[in-house]
């Protein structure tokens, strides 16, 4: 047995063929079984598979997009749950971005934030109050609702508007360290729900409690994108943006600052990294990555309130980072998922299991009982292990392994090292302090 | 010529005065030694100069311009770099990305040229790399560079910090104790290191240090604190037989001793 995994770590052809075969079998079960959640699962769980497999980066994005694009969904669609499927995709995908936002906050720049869920509902509300009649109640000009065409532009607008609450969170905030600023961050979260919930009056902007109903669903080509296996698409996107803007980031010049900062704030200082700005920077693109998805979730449910940007929310966000791993890119959008197909699908179906058992007879399972309504405890037993026996999370962070033949032999680096190693007097950052 | 110029540099912490109207100049291309007892105000004065305390009365002057007061990375930017007393490495991020931390304020690239990769954004970064690695094998760490920083020992942490400092291209060096925790072989090592640097960066060198065997080895003039006053400054010759330094470090009686032998 253990010859055969050693052959298997080994050969990247006999990895190649098995990840193959196994997304074949897991597709063609998922097209075969009317509706099996396990089979979806298992498919999903070959992106898991890919990430370990020895293969080049390139083939690995190139397996992973074919898998997202096609056969994730033409496989989903032969069945009568293809809508639920795609939605817990959506999803899945929505949660991913923002998971990955928050861990620029969290896990780069070392800033405990408890109120994350706050800048997602700026972009839902941002969206939401214009693409219904409810801006007609305070805006001058125009005539709303906006179409379903302006969402695209709202997808930029929410991302901006996001990034403004993230630097206006940050400036008075930033004052305090650790537990003080979870404890200010937690804080505006509530605020910003609050405020959603009473800005009904003396002008109503926000319809306050009742909500945001019917909002316009995107549009384009004049086509109307109504069903979660379109958002989809539009989810898919856009994560694929974020996790390609985090991956560059992660390495960069502001990267490597956020990581300083959280290490040690005097040395990083005397290396000239202006503090605020760069804490501001982690708040506002974290914020950012939220905020568009915010104005997609709005767009999806059609319907938002302010209970749905609640303390547990943030806390739901918070708990994907640390599970898969503070800092780490692969760990979070796999802490993610984990928790999200968890809370959307495997706890729903367990639960309608155990029904059909009671019915059946052949069990008897107090209502309370049921896993939905157990569901913190899920989560809260599941933190409390990972603490205990793997407190880095799935995928612990990595450092990236430099190649010192790739920096040394680049030909022409030679006189552009003097232009760099000459002392610029006229930078542009010096606004931090 | 004097580089930096500090007049009369006065930081009290409450009722406590930690500095008392300390004046120093450094030269430039020259070692200069600030010594004295534990707890004489010597990191206090450090900290004031690269602006992690803002001194309460008194001037700094880098070139003739005043940077008292400024905040530490905009002295950083001015061209005053330092190492700690206390090791602060950014220890989970490998010894190469410490160094490419130093070199901050000369990468230009921003937030757009990162995400959307504008060319000269990865050109710039491989330059920078390359030169991280020149300055690790300057300070003999270049087999580690993709090592953790926390992962180095002792001696090498302390050349790993020298090396950062060096990266933010100074015109000025403060190193705080870099001989603090080691052995002789290695002190031996330091010591020629800073000469190094000296001699081929033409670097401007402030040093705290406690091994007077390095300090009388090395400097090139020395100043002396005891409890948050200069007692005394000089040649390194003049200071090692200045009786208030014997005072201060030995007490009154060894002083008194060492006169009668002499």
């Amino acid at each position: 047995m253990k010859k055969i995994l050693d052959q298997i770590r080994g050969n990247k052809w006999l990895q190649l063929g098995l990840l193959v075969g196994y997304i074949a079998l897991t597709s063609l079960s998922l097209i075969l079984a009317q509706r099996s959640v396990a089979a979806f699962l298992l498919l999903l769980l070959s992106f898991l598979l890919l990430y370990y497999t020895k293969l080049p980066n390139w083939s690995k994005w190139a397996i992973g997009l074919a898998i997202m694009f096609f056969i994730l969904p033409f496989s989903a669609m032969q069945g009568p749950a293809y809508q639920e499927y795609m939605d817990v995709a959506t999803l899945v995908g929505i949660y991913v971005s923002m998971a990955l936002g928050l861990n620029i906050v969290v896990g780069m720049a070392g800033l405990l934030d408890l109120g994350f869920v706050a800048f997602f509902a700026v972009g839902a509300y941002t969206y939401g109050i214009f693409a219904t009649a409810q801006a007609n109640n305070f805006m001058p000009f125009g005539t709303y609702p906006l179409s379903g065409n302006s969402f695209w532009i709202f997808i930029i607008l929410g991302c901006f508007v996001a990034a403004l609450f993230g630097v206006l969170l940050g400036i008075p905030v930033l004052r305090v360290k650790g537990d003080y600023l979870a404890i200010v961050t937690l804080g505006f979260g509530e605020i910003i729900r609050i405020v959603f919930n009473n800005m009904d009056q003396p002008v109503n902007i926000t319809n306050g409690a009742l909500g945001l109903s019917s909002i316009a669903p995107p549009k384009i080509f004049g086509i109307e994108l109504l069903y979660s296996n379109q958002i989809y698409f539009v989810v898919l996107f856009i994560l694929l943006f974020i996790i390609f803007a985090v991956r560059s980031l992660e390495h960069s010049k502001l990267g490597r600052s956020w990581k300083a900062v959280r290490e040690n704030e005097i040395a990083a200082q005397a290396m000239g990294i202006p503090l605020v700005k760069t804490k501001l920077m982690a708040f506002a693109i974290g914020a950012s990555f939220s905020g568009m998805m915010g104005v997609v979730f709005a767009a999806k449910q059609a319907f938002i309130d302010p209970t749905s940007f609640t303390l547990l929310q943030s806390i739901n966000i918070l708990v994907m980072v640390l599970l898969g791993g503070m800092g780490s890119v692969p760990g979070v959008i796999l802490g993610a998922a984990v928790v999200t197909i968890l809370n959307a699908q495997v706890l729903n179906e367990l639960t309608m299991w155990f029904n059909s058992l009671s019915t059946a007879g052949i069990i008897t399972l107090p209502d309370a009982m049921s896993p939905v309504k157990m569901q913190r405890f899920f989560f809260g037993a599941l933190l409390i292990l990972f603490a205990l026996y793997r407190s880095k999370g799935l995928i612990p962070a990595k450092n990236v392994v430099y190649d010192k033949r790739k920096f040394l032999s680049e030909k022409g680096t030679k006189k552009r090292l003097q232009s760099v190693a000459a002392p610029k007097e006229d930078e542009h950052d010096h606004t931090g302090s | 010529m004097t580089i930096l110029e500090v007049e009369k540099l006065t930081k009290t912490f409450g009722g406590l005065t930690a500095n008392k109207e300390i004046s120093l100049q450094a030269e430039a291309n020259k070692i200069t030694a600030v010594i004295g007892p534990n707890g004489a105000g010597k990191t206090t004065f450090f900290n004031m100069i690269t602006g992690v305390y803002k001194p309460t009365s008194g001037s700094i002057k880098l070139r003739g311009e005043s940077i008292g007061g400024l905040k530490p990375h905009a002295v950083a930017k001015k061209g005053i770099s330092r190492t700690f007393q206390n090791i602060r490495l950014f220890g989970p991020i490998t010894v190469l990305e410490n160094v490419l931390v130093g070199m901050h304020t000369h990468l230009k690239a921003g937030i757009f040229g990162t995400i959307f990769h504008l060319p000269g954004v990865d050109k710039e970064e491989r330059i920078a790399e390359r030169e991280a690695y020149r300055l690790l094998e300057y300070v003999g760490l270049e087999e580690h560079y993709n090592d953790e920083a926390a992962s180095l020992s002792y001696g090498s942490q302390r050349r790993l910090e020298i090396a950062r400092a060096l990266a933010t291209k100074p015109s000025v060096l403060l190193l705080d104790e870099p001989a603090a925790g080691m052995n002789p072989k290695e002190t031996a090592d330091l010591t020629g290191l800073i000469e190094k640097i000296k001699q081929e960066m033409d670097m401007t060198i402030i040093l705290i240090e406690h091994d007077m065997k390095l300090v009388m080895e090395i400097s090139d003039y020395i100043y002396v604190l005891d409890h948050g006053e200069l007692i005394a400054e000089g040649l390194p010759a003049q200071v090692r037989h200045d009786k208030k330094v014997i005072e201060a470090y030995l007490g009154k009686g060894a002083a008194e001793e060492q006169e009668a032998e002499g």
